[in-house]
């Protein structure tokens, strides 16, 4: 594992934030830019997970911040999915576009 | 190079390959196909970092739960079979132009920082450690944020059944208004 320098992994953790910053901007539909959202975690997580190897190996704290984030992202998921499927029935439709009222 | 360096490279590009795939796809089902792949890539790369157990986490959470969340959702409210529309070309290029120069800013700044790497012995993390240091309430103790986090479980699960049950209640109390309205009335007209 020492023989990666630690900015090749940035690079990946990077890549894969702005891999799902661009699913965010193109994608319409609700579904998909959760997944881009999922994504974005994701590299957040490889990030805290590689500073924790590579600068503080005696210490476990970005494991912890790893295991919250992904509670939390979990949490995230299912209420949005809740929220996507209430107004599946309201509107009949999980396009971005389609969701312009403040209250129905 | 060494194996562990060849491994790094392959996961590494299979979870950029997936996650391109998951943003591109055209059909919704497939995109989350690529979804999760590219987890399971993430937890394989936990792997290669030695720290089984959040690559354990991983797989059971995301590939698990969300992932098959996300699948069951698709199923609810997508017609099988139809494509997502396509953006307009206007929005992919801006797109595309945020992201090469976020991508180039950031790396930039990152590849530049000098990281210094520490010298200190690596702690071989066991399952115990990290349930004595998740429940410890000394100095480098997660007690609270492990409370904290569970209210916030507790309050997405009562959100979601709140949110999911909203509208069988309204009908149900309207008819209950409507039956008391009806009651009243007829009240009204026997007296």
């Amino acid at each position: 594992m020492s023989q990666i320098p630690l900015s090749h992994i940035l690079f990946v953790s990077t890549a894969l934030f702005f891999i799902g910053m661009y699913g965010f901007f193109t994608r319409r539909n609700m579904i998909t830019m959760l997944m881009s959202v999922e994504l974005i975690l994701n590299s957040v997580n490889i990030n805290f997970v590689a500073f924790n190897k590579y600068l503080f190996p005696q210490k476990m704290e970005g494991l912890f911040f790893t295991l919250f984030i992904i509670t939390i992202a979990a949490a995230e998921a299912a209420v949005a999915i809740a929220i996507i499927i209430n107004l599946y029935r309201s509107h009949r439709s999980v396009d971005i576009e389609d969701a312009d009222e403040m209250k129905y | 190079m060494s194996a562990s360096a060849i491994f790094f490279y392959i996961i590494s590009t299979f979870i950029l390959g997936m996650g391109l795939l998951a943003v591109t796809s055209k059909k919704i089902f497939r995109s989350a196909i690529w979804l999760l792949f590219c987890l399971v890539g993430i937890a394989a790369l936990f792997f290669w970092m030695q720290l089984e157990f959040l690559a354990a986490v991983q797989i059971v959470v995301y590939a698990g739960g969300i992932v098959v969340l996300i699948i069951f959702s698709i199923f609810l409210t997508q017609r099988a079979g139809t494509d997502l529309p396509k953006p307009r070309p206007r929005r992919i290029i801006f797109s595309v132009l945020a992201t090469i120069f976020g991508f180039g800013l950031t790396y930039s700044i990152v590849y530049q920082h000098p990281f210094v790497a520490s010298n200190n012995a690596p702690l071989n993390v066991t399952v115990n450690q990290i349930g004595t240091q998740m429940l410890g309430t000394g100095r480098d103790g997660y007690a609270l944020p492990f409370e904290v986090v569970s209210m916030l479980l507790l309050a997405a699960m009562i959100g979601c059944i709140v949110i999911a049950m909203k509208s069988p209640v309204l009908r149900q109390s309207e008819t209950e208004k409507d039956i008391e309205t009806e009651k009243l009335e007829s009240n009204s007209v026997t007296v």
